[in-house]
């Protein structure tokens, strides 16, 4: 062994490199970009194991396996990046199921000439993500595309967790009677993305709500075992979430305009934009559907958490053979809570 | 939100609600026309229908800006993108559906270089980023949107920016109302009844409430500017009835917090020393409507893409079985097309009025339908 030459003679230039063919040909370039970068910001025992594959002993129970493709823009955004996001987007989508997430794969497909320090700020948020969440990257993946195949760098993430016994947590398990709760203020995200985006520069403090929220789940499931449905409104917002809920457990949902959680300065951008705050991304909320006697209960549980402090009960299961998801306006009128339907468009009168 | 919410009020509506049932003579019918799109909107968004008195009937009109751009005009926008020039438009306008089953956004997934703006200065600046490509912003709208595409003209004739030119699409409100007030449907075969109208918000703030009196006065009917607030809808519902119920027909201003009599007289001189009448323009649904709409005037001609570019003319038409005509021109209501909820949705609009958020199908659609589906069950 002490006659094995170095693999890499010079380090990479993270601070003025860029991204290049050779970083995705399988040869020593991609192998040094892994070790200097991935590898080392990632750090555990399974990628130092070295091989293609994590190798990990499997827990009992039932296993839950989620993946999430991460395309935002901007990478940069007020209150996180790409980077965070890809962490907390598939944790929260194995954690809706009432599992705690174990283990995440990462894959990046980059774009030939993008900056090697932008990649490494978004690795070095995905690893203090991952370390803070307690759930490591223990594989992944790198591709590189031409310059201008690419929008600078996707991560896909995959996780793995298990789900605690006696749970049985499906949007098809919501009753009619069964209360809706939101874990706090809506359209954070959504709002923090388009006020960064460059033909659409306006100023606002709001930051994205970008957070894991196991932790919260874990809470949650202790205090009221039988929840019924979560779910984690991102793209769509919260109208297309119910939508979905109502569709798969064929029921019908009326909720309380009044009573869901919207920040002034949310409601005033999507004023501003002609947009409505319902359909509005979210990375760090979620909504939970429970027995109508257990709500306070839960409630209690979330507002107790710290992402959960803004937490309210908005609505309740209706029996409805439409499946309509309708809303007592807070004027005191009502009306349908519709999917979105293409995409958000401002109005133009 | 200051100065928005208190015009969202709960209370305050119920008050007015049990006032508008007072006034409201249970003996006699109040078809109420609200023009504008916006209002439209406001009626469906907040429930305000769930609050009056079943007596009193919303007609919904012809006011939403992409909803009555006839698909010849769209055809041709795609036409201006197919030769390779960079299109802007109002998002809003992206999804409108133009003939053979075409759109702007079919056509720019096709490869047309068309995106969507925000105002007519992103699209001075795309103009100003891409030097070497032809940039046509495509102008709709009523006299709101106007302005803002005087100043760009104006903008890119000092700059000398010689890629913009703009496909002026603009039309105006009271040649549209007075339109509908002498068609037959109104006039004689009463077939739309109209008994008063809601007039516009943000275009009066532009053109005053001046414009509106002389049909007012031809036509006898009354009008009140309202505000797009549902507030601003109930308070003018209030004074619309106690005109109806007076048989006075004058112009009456609820919006006096943004209109004035005279309206925004800068707005005006811009748009006049840039625009000129158009001696015809088409409408989807109104068909030809004899000085309705502007177009550029000759000193900025440099700038009129309908002179810089060959346009073929096209006969595209609308969907067969497509009522938007008649729905905007408040004949037939959005459930009495066979198109609305069978094939036609906001996902796969068919026509017009299922494309914007201000168009009636759409609103009806996306915020009302549960009421007509429990309607449609009782009555079966």
């Amino acid at each position: 062994m002490s006659r094995m030459e170095k693999r890499f003679p010079t380090r990479i230039n993270i601070r003025k490199g860029t991204v290049d063919m050779t970083h995705g040909s399988g040869g020593r370039a991609m192998a040094q970009l892994i070790e200097e970068l991935f590898t080392k910001h990632f750090d555990n025992t399974y990628l130092r194991q070295g091989n293609d594959q994590a190798i990990f002993e499997a827990p009992k129970g039932r296993m839950v396996m989620s993946v999430d493709g991460h395309v935002v823009s901007p990478l940069f955004f007020p209150g996180g990046d790409i980077g965070a996001l890809s962490v907390h987007g598939t944790i929260n989508d194995v954690a809706m199921s009432g599992a705690k997430p174990l283990y995440l794969s990462a894959g990046f497909i980059l774009e030939e000439g993008f900056p090697l320090a932008d990649l490494e700020r978004i690795v070095i948020s995905m690893a203090a993500a991952s370390r803070a969440a307690g759930v490591p990257v223990v594989t992944g993946d790198t591709k590189v595309v031409e310059r201008g195949k690419g929008d600078g760098v996707f991560i896909t993430t995959t996780g793995i967790g298990v789900v605690p016994e006696r749970l049985d947590i499906s949007g098809a398990n919501a009753k009619a009677g069964d209360a809706i709760l939101v874990s706090g203020y809506i359209g954070d995200h959504g709002v923090a993305i388009m006020s960064s985006r460059e033909n659409l520069a306006f100023e606002t403090e709001i930051i994205s709500d970008t957070a894991a929220l196991h932790d919260l789940v874990a809470d949650m499931v202790a205090a009221v075992p039988d929840i019924h449905t979560m779910r984690d409104p991102t793209r769509g917002g919260l109208a297309s979430a119910l939508n979905e809920i109502a569709y798969q457990a064929q029921v019908g949902m009326r909720l309380n305009e009044a009573a869901i959680p919207v920040r002034r300065e949310v409601d005033a951008a999507c004023e501003l934009l002609g947009l409505d705050p319902l359909y509005v991304a979210n990375e760090g909320k979620l909504v939970a559907i429970c027995p109508a006697d257990k709500a306070d209960a839960l409630l209690k549980a979330m507002q107790a958490h710290p992402l959960g402090r803004d937490a309210a009960i908005i609505g309740e299961v209706v029996e409805d053979d439409m499946g309509f998801v309708t809303m007592e306006t807070g004027f005191g009128g009502t009306r349908i809570v519709d999917w979105l339907a293409g995409e958000q468009l401002p109005r133009i009168c | 939100m200051k100065y928005v919410n208190e015009f969202r009020d709960k209370t305050l509506a119920k008050k007015l609600a049990a006032q508008i049932a007072e006034a409201a003579d249970p003996s006699r019918q109040y078809n109420l026309m609200e023009f504008c799109g916006g209002h439209t909107h406001a009626i469906f968004r907040y429930g305000v229908q769930d609050l009056m008195p079943s007596n009193v009937n919303f007609v919904h009109g012809p006011g939403c800006p992409v909803c009555v751009l006839p698909i010849p005009r769209i055809d041709n926008a795609i036409e201006l993108a197919e030769q390779g020039a960079i299109v802007c438009t109002y998002g809003d306008m992206m999804r409108v559906p133009a003939s053979k089953k075409n759109s702007l956004i079919k056509a720019k997934a096709a490869g047309s270089d068309i995106r969507m703006v925000y105002s007519t200065q992103d699209a001075l600046k795309v103009a100003r980023e891409n030097p070497d490509r032809e940039v046509v912003f495509f102008a709709i709208g009523f006299e709101t949107t106007t302005p803002p595409t005087a100043v760009a003209i104006k903008q890119a004739a000092e700059e000398e920016l010689a890629n913009f030119s703009v496909f002026c699409n603009h039309v105006l409100t009271p040649a549209a109302i007075q339109h509908i007030l002498q068609s037959p449907e109104v006039r004689e075969l009463g077939v739309v009844q109209i008994d008063g109208f809601y007039g516009p918000s943000h275009v009066s703030s532009v053109i005053g409430s001046a414009p509106y009196d002389y049909f007012a006065e031809e036509f006898q009917k009354p009008v009140v500017i309202a505000g797009f607030e549902p507030l601003d809808v109930m308070q003018s519902t209030l004074m619309l009835i106690s005109q109806i119920n007076e048989g006075r027909f004058e112009v009456e201003n609820e919006y006096t917090r943004v209109v004035t009599r005279e309206g925004n007289e800068k707005a005006q001189g811009l748009v006049s020393e840039v625009f000129e009448l158009r001696r015809m323009f088409e409408w989807r649904g109104l068909g030809d409507v004899p000085y309705s709409a502007l177009k550029i005037r000759e000193e900025y001609s440099a700038f009129d893409a309908e002179r810089r570019f060959e346009i073929t003319k096209s006969t595209g038409k609308d969907v067969k079985g497509c009522e938007c005509p008649a729905i905007l021109r408040g004949a037939k209501k959005p459930t009495d097309c066979k198109l609305f909820g069978t094939v036609c949705t906001p996902d796969n609009p068919q026509g017009s009025c299922m494309v914007s958020s201000e168009g009636s199908c759409a609103a009806y659609w996306s915020f009302g339908r549960f009421r007509l589906d429990r309607v449609k069950e009782t009555a079966e």
